[in-house]
């Protein structure tokens, strides 16, 4: 398409790359510094030396932080969430969105039912009286307190929605005609054709359940039974050393808190990161379908 | 046709579709509904011991304690402040880094710059609080390091009550910036490649194409996209201000969720935190309404 390149044109193009690696690089370069401190050695990073390589490569703080029970007993936890919880709210999804999709005429009443969930989108009770509920419903202390009341997703139902509603109708019609149900239809027709809106679902579920450590914070009230972002939460903006056993203790006198903590944000991090690039292209459309319908 | 003629009589309505929905009903009913029955508390004084229905009602006692306050109205600024100059950064940045990615040819290159930038994105705020506490302690080496070098007075970015905010700010937009190039990045997609190449053979330049072509195929979405976004004027970011503000900045720093967790869950009032929420929730409600009813009229957006 384009033939030349005029002088000024190569200009641009050469300052607008070094522009987009400069926007890359800050998007980028905090995460290689903790990355760093982390392999660093705690003198190293105490004094400030270290800056994206590291000085003293030492394994000392991995070695504690998978050492640490605290630490393990949170990232199980999590591991526990994250697969129970994206396997309660997928199904939930699934099986809202689906009858939801179908037209008034097949489902009498499915309007009002699809607003009885986006309502929800918009209008809540917010902190206080939510955590009421969880607590008059017998959640507090349970994995239950961080997945039940966060599991009907109304953004995620009307993605799926829209995203069954472009199937296209002459499947479905030739397999009631050969009396097939509405469940089998959903599993055998409607579920394969909406995997890229299933898998960009999926991502974003997962990113929530690992990410989320507001609901372990109000929910628990024994540290014991913290998912690993609450954890960590703890770890980095109130180090509580009354929350600490002895041998915790024992451990931060050994290790610098600041390559020790750097350590855990890493593996806290990293899962995800290794994760999502995986789904790039799935997300894209997905995303472009939840958010805009020309 | 055999089908239509049978849904007529209605043979095809399928208890199946009701009984799929029966889960997510009941959740929503308990979690989402429930809470709202709570917000009878706002004008109570509410008692622990005596719960919701037997606590006295008091009227609009807890608003008026909140508006005499003079902490409420900070809040609400600081709310409003930070929450809109996010709305405008996270508007305008995307669109432009959008524009910069259209105009490089090299694909690897193109897809590497923003796998890369939407990195930040899918890190939760406490990680990152922890990244950011590092990175602007004044004993760190980098970005007090590089205001000493130039000759100027390290900052203490997190303790320092005028420049917190724009901390908050931008970080928000470092956060968020790469991930809102995706929806213009897939817009972009949708041009009709003949535009550009009528728009060559008569001679425009890059410049032209991009201003001619290009940024009048985003204007939709950047229409839609500022509209829906305006609902979330009171959110000023919650996970992220929690877990970087402290004492010394709460005078610029905090923001309503902040301050009905400190009130509600910390000091246990729940009445009062519960009319902040209310009073949140209520202009929050008619925000979203009104942007969502403009994208409708303007862009004849629909949520399903």
């Amino acid at each position: 398409m384009i033939l030349h390149k005029t002088r000024g044109e190569k200009v641009f193009d050469l300052f607008n790359g070094i522009l987009l690696i400069i926007l890359a690089l800050l998007c980028i370069l905090p995460f290689i510094h903790i990355l760093a401190l982390s392999f660093s050695s705690s003198a190293a990073a105490t004094s400030g030396k270290v800056a994206f390589w590291p000085v003293d490569l030492s394994l000392n703080s991995y070695q504690y932080a998978f050492q640490n029970p605290a630490f393990l007993r949170a990232f199980g936890v999590t591991l526990v969430r994250v697969i129970l919880g994206l396997a309660i709210d997928m199904a939930i999804t699934i099986f809202a969105a689906y009858p939801l999709s179908k037209s008034n005429g097949q489902m009498p009443g499915r309007t009002i039912f699809a607003w009885i969930f986006v309502v929800t989108m918009f209008i809540g009770g917010g902190m206080i009286p939510t955590y009421m509920v969880v607590t008059m419903t017998g959640l507090r202390n349970t994995i239950w307190a961080l997945i039940l009341p966060s599991a009907v997703k109304p953004f995620n139902i009307t993605v799926l929605l829209n995203f069954f509603r472009q199937t296209p109708k002459e499947l479905e019609e030739s397999a009631l005609i050969d009396g097939a149900s509405q469940m089998r239809i959903l599993m055998r027709i409607y579920l394969p054709l909406a995997l890229p809106a299933l898998a960009t679902l999926f991502i974003f579920d997962t990113v929530f359940h690992w990410n989320e450590w507001f609901s372990g914070l109000i929910y628990m009230d024994m540290k014991a039974n913290y998912p690993l972002q609450t954890y960590l939460q703890g770890v980095i903006i109130e180090p509580d050393f009354t929350l600490l056993d002895i041998n915790e203790i024992e451990l931060m006198s050994k290790i610098s808190s600041k390559t020790f903590q750097s350590a855990q944000i890493m593996i806290a991090t990293v899962p995800i990161l290794i994760v999502y690039p995986f789904f790039q292209k799935y997300f894209v459309k997905g995303l472009t379908l939840g958010s805009l319908k020309g | 046709m055999r089908a239509k003629k049978a849904r007529r009589k209605g043979l095809l309505i399928d208890k199946g579709l009701y009984i799929m929905m029966i889960p997510a009903l009941i959740l929503v009913v308990i979690y989402s509904y429930g809470p709202l029955f709570g917000l009878v508390m706002a004008f109570q004084r509410y008692d622990i011991a005596r719960g919701i229905f037997g606590s006295p009602f008091i009227g609009l006692e807890n608003f008026r304690y909140l508006f005499i306050n003079p902490n409420f109205p900070r809040v609400i600024w600081n709310t409003v402040f930070m929450s809109a100059m996010k709305l405008v950064f996270r508007f305008i940045v995307p669109i432009i880094v959008a524009l910069l990615l259209n105009e490089v040819q090299q694909i690897r290159f193109k897809r590497t710059i923003q796998t890369v930038i939407y990195l930040p994105y899918f890190v939760s705020w406490v990680a990152l609080s922890g990244v950011f506490i590092n990175l602007l302690s004044p004993s760190d080496r980098f970005v007090n390091e590089i205001i000493k070098a130039l000759g100027g007075e390290p900052i203490y970015f997190l303790g320092e009550p005028k420049v917190f905010p724009w901390v908050m700010i931008i970080t928000d937009t470092w956060k968020e910036f790469g991930y809102g190039t995706i929806i213009y990045m897939a817009a972009l997609t949708s041009i009709d490649p003949s535009l550009y190449e009528a728009a060559c053979i008569d001679g425009a330049s890059r410049f032209q194409r991009a201003w001619h072509i290009t940024i009048p195929g985003l204007v939709p979405i950047m229409v839609l996209n500022g509209i829906l976004s305006l609902g979330g004027l009171l959110n000023a970011g919650f996970d992220q201000v929690y877990n970087l503000y402290n004492p010394l900045v709460y005078s610029t720093g905090d923001i309503l969720d902040t301050y009905v967790y400190r009130i509600g869950m910390q000091e246990a009032q729940y009445d009062v935190a519960t009319a902040v929420g209310l009073i949140k929730s209520g202009v929050s409600l008619v925000l979203v309404s009104a942007s969502y009813f403009t994208a409708y009229k303007v862009a004849d957006y629909r949520i399903f």
